[in-house]
């Protein structure tokens, strides 16, 4: 059924169709209606055997639902920004718990200066928590990527929390048309959730117990056997999701025009403009393709390598800074081509909401594909100006 | 008279209860002309940073207003450092911090907006909204108990505790006065109509229930003040002079030595 509504309401009605157990939160810009769409649902009575909490806080929410989720309950939550670097004490600790939290992220910049506005600096610093990451293009993707989520991180072989990111207002605020999934779908697609191991009188076990050295080293190489496995359970899901939906996203990378002389790479919600712009450089004569980041961690290095390995130049267009190196995906992507004979023009740009439009996109091809560039780094599309502190 | 607006425009709903309270923290700046410092947290109440001219004042992090004031009060013993945050943020989000202040007694001067609600992510229900009741833009009434901010301050420590009404000026600026006079940690609950989304207190409710105290109540009623529902007794409610923070820190350096 399709319906024009907003991001929001995609994320609430897909996470509503999961039959979650727990949704715990506390209002953030732009995350907020998320939640307040799932509360008016719990209001009237759409969410069968689940409890919605209001925290005290994004940390008191994410313990709750550590709680929870411990306690063997499907839960859900969304936060960005403040919100989330708020939460991360607590996710770091539940992705060692294994525990498949499903959070929504929407993407915001971080303060200091105070910003509402999108960039993809906030969930950088969940990057190494052992956390799933996925970047999603548009509201019918991340509707789609809800009950995906929940199978990928409650599969056995993985049990890690599940971020889904998505831009705040860019996505989160717009109206698309939605088809809207049908509850039969999702139930024959995603199962209940029925852990081995969860907080019981019948089974007892102990979560998070002091580890000393001779057993730490143990559970972290645990957590990044079950992130490489993921790779191959998510692969797996993508292509049962296509099926299911009849909507193919692509697995970890969504490649246009693959095997292109020149090869931009982004992820989020630029992706859609970048797919015009690009189609509209090929006809001007430019040998221009584009890869689309779904899947940021576990990094798809083989799928990097495979469709990326023989361009010979790559644009990345980061949205966030390493401070005092680059872009964090050019940092990952360089890192997986190390070998390679590629030229990488990495920049960054749309930092705090900065627009990046479509001229202005097809200006930073056209640049690289005429000569004009040196290989190297750069931010694109800031004023000049005099530093107070220099 | 010493002009300490910015010319930043002011960026609250028509008829917030916000321009009383920075109507009467600027008329009390200027009667107690001293140097000083807002500190905000995030909120809508916190936008007050911007419009008064403070040695410096700090945009902080929501629910960080209390510790970010303490640094500075610490480092700057000399200025007047005020706190200015709602009651989602000083006692939702920050109310840890809240305690902690109460328990050293620093010189710091806590100002809470409080309109029960979250106005900036609209409408939620804040942390001294009454149980049972719904607001507007809830979706359902209030499952969590309301705080009592001033039962709360007295239970942490604060040796100042007051609570005004952002709409009557004259009497929130003599209080914020008092406040300031006071040495240690002081809170002024005051009580804010949000006229976009509490739509229970406004200002007819508050009108309604409110009342002046005649003089702090003695130790024997202070509790039956503070608990007083029906109506809302404004005024001081507690004043103790105790060691600071600032005193204790004095004496713990010089510990050895005594």
């Amino acid at each position: 059924m399709k319906k024009v509504v907003r991001g929001f309401y995609a994320v609430a009605y897909s996470v509503k169709l999961c039959r979650p157990s727990v949704i715990c939160a506390y209002p953030i810009t732009p995350q907020t209606e998320i939640v307040e769409n799932l509360a008016q649902m719990y209001a009237d009575g759409e969410l069968e055997n689940c409890e919605y909490i209001t925290a005290e806080s994004e940390f008191g929410a994410a313990s709750i639902l550590v709680g929870a989720s411990a306690a063997g309950a499907r839960v859900f939550t969304a936060t960005c920004s403040q919100g989330l670097i708020l939460m991360s004490e607590i996710l770091f600790n539940a992705a060692g718990l294994r525990l498949p939290i499903v959070l929504v992220n929407t993407n915001r910049a971080l303060s200091a200066p105070l910003s509402i506005w999108n960039d993809h600096q906030d969930f950088m610093v969940l990057r190494d928590a052992g956390i799933i990451q996925v970047h999603v293009e548009n509201n019918q993707e991340v509707h789609d990527m809800i009950p995906q989520a929940y199978k990928i991180a409650e599969d056995k072989k993985v049990l890690l929390p599940f971020m889904i990111c998505m831009d705040g207002f860019k996505l989160t605020h717009a109206y698309e048309p939605i088809d809207l999934l049908e509850q039969e779908t999702v139930d024959s697609f995603l199962p209940p959730y029925k852990p081995e191991y969860y907080l019981t009188t019948k089974k007892p076990i102990a979560m998070g117990c002091y580890a000393p050295p001779p057993f730490y080293m143990e559970f972290r190489v645990a957590m990044q056997n079950a992130m490489l496995r993921a790779k191959e359970i998510m692969r797996k899901v993508f292509r049962e999701w296509a099926e299911v939906s009849g909507r193919d996203w692509g697995e970890h990378l969504a490649v246009d025009y693959p095997n292109s002389r020149i090869m931009v790479v982004a992820m989020g919600s630029i992706v859609a403009p970048l797919r015009k712009v690009v189609k509209e450089l090929r006809s001007e004569g430019l040998d221009v393709g584009l890869v689309k980041i779904r899947t940021y961690r576990p990094f798809p290095v083989e799928d990097v390598q495979k469709e990326l390995g023989s361009s010979e130049k790559i644009i990345v267009l980061d949205r966030s800074v390493s401070f005092g190196y680059e872009g964090p995906l050019s940092i990952d992507l360089k890192a997986a081509l190390f070998g390679r004979s590629v030229e990488f023009y990495s920049y960054i740009v749309g930092l705090g909401g900065r627009d990046t439009s479509k001229d202005f996109l097809a200006s930073i091809i056209r640049n690289v594909a005429h000569n004009k560039e040196k290989p190297g780094w750069a931010f694109k599309g800031y004023k000049e100006f005099e530093e107070v502190i220099p | 008279m010493k002009e300490l607006r910015t010319d930043a425009w002011v960026q609250w709903c028509p008829g917030c209860g916000n321009y009383g309270i920075l109507s009467a923290l600027q008329k009390a700046l200027i009667d107690i002309n001293r140097d000083f410092s807002i500190v905000g947290g995030i909120g809508c109440s916190s936008r007050i940073v911007y419009y008064l001219k403070g040695s410096f004042n700090v945009h902080t992090l929501h629910g960080r207003a209390i510790p970010v004031a303490s640094g500075i009060k610490l480092s700057k013993p000399e200025l007047l450092v005020i706190v200015s945050g709602g009651d989602g943020d000083i006692l939702g989000i920050g109310a840890g911090h809240f305690l902690a202040l109460g328990r050293r007694n620093l010189d710091l001067k806590v100002f809470i907006h409080d309109n029960a609600v979250y106005g900036l992510t609209k409408g939620q229900a804040g942390p001294t909204l009454p149980l049972n009741v719904k607001l507007k833009a809830m979706p359902y009434a209030n499952v969590h108990d309301a705080i009592n901010p001033i039962l709360l301050a007295f239970v942490s420590g604060y040796t100042f505790i007051a609570r005004a009404y952002a709409y009557h000026i004259r009497e929130l600026k003599e209080i914020m006065k008092e406040a300031m006079k006071h040495r240690g940690a002081a809170v002024v609950d005051i009580l804010q109509p949000c006229t976009t989304y509490n739509d229970l207190m406004t200002r007819e409710w508050f009108e309604e229930r409110i009342y002046y105290m005649d003089s702090i109540p003695d130790r024997s009623k202070l509790f039956e003040k503070m608990l007083e529902k029906e109506k809302i007794p404004l005024g001081i409610f507690f004043k103790e002079e105790k060691e600071t923070f600032e005193e204790r820190l004095k004496k713990a350096k010089l510990y050895k030595q005594s």
